[in-house]
């Protein structure tokens, strides 16, 4: 069995080599295209000047073409429009306002300096509290009236009796900087006019080449049978390549325009000013508790800096909408109140990142049931052991079915794992002597693998979700898996080889998966959401049995036996009981060269889709840190994670998952922020300001496995992919206020800084404030 | 060639190698557009996060940051010329495939020449060492926990 065991990935050989191929690498010898930015975050374009004869295109000459305008049909959805270059305003620092083409990107930064804009300067909001303020500067005229994009809410009957009847009313603000995803790759396209056929090839780093060809081919309008888009190895995307890039549509237009191979490569600066950020989210949570510890009613007000446009296909009110769908988390409160707005500002456009809310939801949950805990002076494990939910299936206040999980046992596995009462011992010892560590929970759960049942409710135009495959053995017993979902890392291809290979009975050398091509693969939503294993995967491994039954029949007929006795292993099948058996390869070229003799099988080959409702993983993260109260530093001492996601396919690759998940995680929690000054300028628009972790900064993560399988998912398998991202946050902030709880210092706001942590200690602390 | 333009004479894997660039043109740029070596990644030219390492005369040098006219009759290795020359992987190579050291696979390369030029220096370098040189680079994807685990096992494959 390949299924369950830590194989090699077949991605690596040409990685390591040195021979992948990203798309900066296939745009060697290709035309240059340069985006000349706004240098400023809101003002009226009067006029954009540039050399006589150089290839220069602003909005002007893009007149006719479509705006990328994503939709949600709610009443308290505000859509905006997004040119393709900014027309007539622009309203963030960063938006592209043109676009010159040049031999070499040598000479299209220089032409590109050679480009003047002259921009009447107006006055611009950066941040939620401006921008909701009456006679705001608005960032787009909108239905609404206003800048907020989505206002949604949402309230079970018995809210307001269950806080009236509260023993204990516990409330907390948390909230998260803006962060980049950072993916190690920029963004890029490079596009190729066919001057035979007419059609384009754009190569483009993307998590969902399908997405990218329908958002293009609809602001081109232009059949989407004239573009081909093709995913090639991609650098990591972590979100920010999943949602249609404004530049990709003009590189592919500038193809059609110039009949010309054209790349856009993005360098650094512009993947900081420019590509999608997320994160920026201040939530007010208040819980009721009964005197016994149960939490009765849960309220939340949810506002997201969404930045100046909507993201396609999911749109900007994603991140609160999420946020209010998903919570109350792991917990089993049956009434709970919301209100979610996405508040539009003039700074970089957000979309989702890894874990999309759920590191923000996470961290306010366990922030609010450690500050519960000790405000109602119970021990904080226990009183998460006394709110999760432990009956299955369980319906969440919003309508989620949650299906078996083990939040309660992973947290007792996590107590046990750092052996908790030691480390209380250990950490009263060193407060003795003037040493702070501390140790933070963070309990969740990970929704995860949800079809377009689940997206049908948000109501957006495009509603993904399901993911189709097709699978073929070609004459030499070779099969080939084309799927809609788009790795970039992760590994899938490994895993649903090992799932293919296994139900065929043939080594996983013998199988090829072929994604992110529109020309080949079935259409598909791409890989996002931790949904790759779950959906194309349950798909994958019902191709591969309705391939089976096809080859079995096929082998049934050489073998002179019936198709319900044929075993297919090692390679050949076999009929059971017996030695009477015939190599698959066999089978295979009969099925296609010997047609006569094929038992009335039409060809082996077969198309299939796996549309389920969802299920949820679950996982508790315990971070043990020492905090120095003098200069505010961290250090994670000790980091573990209890994870169920079911079973494990390869579990090397889900371990690194894990890994670099929890990285990314630590990363929002210490060290990652985005920061704009009141002028709407990016301040940390270089990696000198902007610290993506080394591994000098990163702890080892230990990692136990619980493995609940539900019937909510064909393999077994639940997602694993943003469980790292969602649950370290809060660990840690947990971790830092157990720490300082002495100084009586609570860290609700991601990152934490030295400085943060200092001012915090400061402000309780005045003595502390050296005047000097 | 244009009035721009200057030879440049490296040696690149081995072999020896005249371009034709100008003075602005990096290092990262000519091997990756003169020599075809798209193996030396970019991922953010301004020095830091180490993908475009290589090696020059035996050193992890970042690509980016050094014009390829500075590396005037330099000796430059980069990952494609990693492997031996049957096509053998490096046991660097093999035990990032072994131990899961990659995940995108697009800062592997700048890790891998680094790795090598540490290793070559000091086979004996121990973990502290080896994390600290590591530090030099950045990767999003992995946590380096199973960076660390394949230079680790390379190393002592290397001294064995």
């Amino acid at each position: 069995m390949l299924v369950g065991s830590a194989v090699p990935r077949t991605e690596d050989p040409p990685l390591i080599r040195g021979r992948g191929s990203f798309v900066a690498d296939r745009a060697t010898g290709a035309w240059a295209v340069r985006f000349v930015r706004s240098p400023v975050a809101s003002g009226v374009i009067r006029s954009i000047e540039f050399p006589d004869g150089a290839l220069v295109f602003t909005a002007a000459d893009l007149e006719g073409l479509g705006d990328i305008r994503p939709m949600l049909h709610r009443g308290d959805y505000a859509p905006v429009a997004q040119p393709l270059l900014a027309r007539d305003r622009v309203r963030f620092a960063g938006e592209p306002l043109a676009a010159v083409v040049a031999r070499t990107a040598y000479e299209a930064e220089d032409l590109a300096e050679q480009v003047y804009v002259d921009i009447d300067v107006e006055d611009c909001v950066v941040d939620v509290v401006s921008a909701m303020a009456d006679g705001a500067p608005k960032v787009h005229e909108t239905d609404l009236g206003t800048n907020i994009a989505v206002d949604a809410r949402v309230a079970t009957p018995g809210v307001a009796e269950a806080f009236t009847s509260a023993a204990h009313v516990v409330e907390v603000q948390v909230g998260s900087d803006r962060q980049s995803a950072f993916p190690l790759e920029t963004r890029g396209g490079l596009a190729e006019f066919d001057p035979r056929t007419g059609r384009v090839r754009l190569t483009t780093s993307t998590q969902a080449a399908h997405v990218v060809r329908t958002a293009i081919c609809d602001v081109l309008g232009i059949p989407e049978r004239d573009l081909q888009v093709i995913a090639p190895d991609v650098g990591g995307g972590f979100g920010q390549k999943y949602c249609l890039a404004r530049e990709d549509a003009v590189v592919t237009w500038l193809a059609r325009r110039l009949e010309r191979r054209v790349a856009w490569i993005e360098d650094r600066l512009e993947n900081f000013t420019s590509a999608f950020h997320s994160r920026e989210h201040q939530y007010t949570l208040r819980a009721a508790f009964s005197a016994d510890g149960i939490m009765q009613a849960l309220d939340a007000d949810i506002i997201c800096n969404v930045g100046a446009y909507s993201c396609y296909p999911v749109t900007c009110a994603v991140e609160p909408l999420m946020a209010m769908a998903e919570m109350p988390g792991p917990y089993a409160v049956r009434e709970y109140a919301a209100r979610a707005r996405a508040v539009l500002t003039n700074l970089c456009p957000i979309a989702p990142y890894r874990g999309v809310s759920r590191p923000v939801i996470t961290l306010a949950l366990e922030r609010l049931m450690d500050t519960a805990a000790r405000q109602l002076g119970v021990d904080p494990v226990e009183l998460r052991l006394r709110n999760l939910i432990d009956d299955f299936p369980h319906t969440s206040p919003t309508g989620l079915v949650y299906d078996e999980a083990s939040y309660r046992e992973a947290l007792r596995s996590a107590v046990e794992a750092v052996d908790l009462p030691s480390l209380r011992q250990r950490q009263a010892e060193l407060r003795e002597r003037g040493r702070f560590i501390g140790v933070g929970f963070s309990t969740f759960s990970e929704r995860t693998g949800y079809g377009t049942s689940a997206f049908a409710a948000r109501m957006m135009d495009v509603t993904l979700g399901y993911e189709d495959v097709e699978l073929a053995m070609d004459p030499s017993g070779n099969v080939e898996l084309r799927i809609g979902a788009s790795p970039h890392g992760q590994g899938l291809a490994t895993a649903l080889g090992q799932i293919v290979a296994d139900r065929l009975g043939i080594e996983l050398a013998a199988v090829r998966v072929n994604h992110g091509d529109t020309d080949r693969d079935p259409f598909g939503w791409g890989s996002f959401a931790s949904r790759g294993m779950v959906i194309a995967g349950g798909a994958a491994s019902l191709a591969a049995d309705m391939l089976a039954e096809q080859v079995s029949r096929v082998a049934a007929e050489m073998l002179e036996a019936v198709p319900e006795d044929i075993v297919l292993a090692d390679g050949a099948a076999t009929v059971a009981g017996t030695t009477v058996s015939v190599l698959i390869s066999e089978v295979a070229r009969t099925a296609s060269h010997r047609r006569d003799l094929a038992g009335g099988v039409q060809g082996l080959a077969v198309r299939t889709t796996y549309d389920p409702a969802g299920t949820f993983s679950n996982a508790c993260h315990v971070a043990v840190v020492e905090v120095d109260p003098d200069t505010g530093a961290v250090t994670i001492e000790r980091f573990v994670v209890v994870e169920d996601a079911g079973l494990l396919v390869n579990p090397m690759i889900v371990d690194g998952q894990i890994h670099g998940g929890v990285c990314q995680g630590i990363a929002n929690a210490l060290y990652e922020s985005l920061q704009y000054d009141d002028d709407g300028n990016l301040v940390t628009a270089s990696l000198l300001d902007y610290l993506p972790p080394t591994i000098a900064e990163l702890p080892h993560v230990e990692i136990h496995h619980l493995v609940t399988i539900s019937d909510a998912t064909l393999t077994g398998a639940k997602g694993v992919g943003e469980g790292g991202t969602i649950g370290a946050p809060a660990a840690v902030l947990n971790a830092i206020s157990d720490a300082l709880s002495p100084w009586g210092v609570d860290v609700n706001q991601m990152p934490a800084t030295p400085s943060r942590i200092r001012s915090l200690i400061r402000g309780r602390h005045p003595e502390r404030n050296n005047t000097r | 060639m244009s009035s721009q333009e200057r030879p440049v004479t490296l040696e690149v894997n081995g072999d020896p190698v005249r371009v034709f660039v100008e003075a602005r043109k990096t290092l990262a740029d000519t091997l990756r557009e003169d020599c075809g070596l798209t193996g030396t990644h970019l991922g953010c030219e301004q020095g830091v996060c180490g993908a475009c390492t290589v090696l020059i005369d035996g050193d992890p040098v970042r690509s980016c940051l050094m014009f390829a006219v500075q590396a005037e009759g330099s000796e430059i290795r980069t990952i494609e010329g990693l492997e031996s020359a049957d096509g053998t992987l490096h046991p660097l190579q093999q035990s990032f495939w072994d131990h899961h050291g990659l995940q995108c696979g697009f800062c592997t390369p700048g890790f891998l020449m680094l790795a090598a030029g540490v290793l070559e220096k000091d086979p004996n370098a121990d973990e502290e060492t080896l994390r600290e040189a590591l530090s030099s680079n950045l990767c999003r994807c992995t946590g380096y926990q199973n960076i660390l685990k394949s230079v680790l096992a390379a190393a002592e494959k290397l001294r064995s």
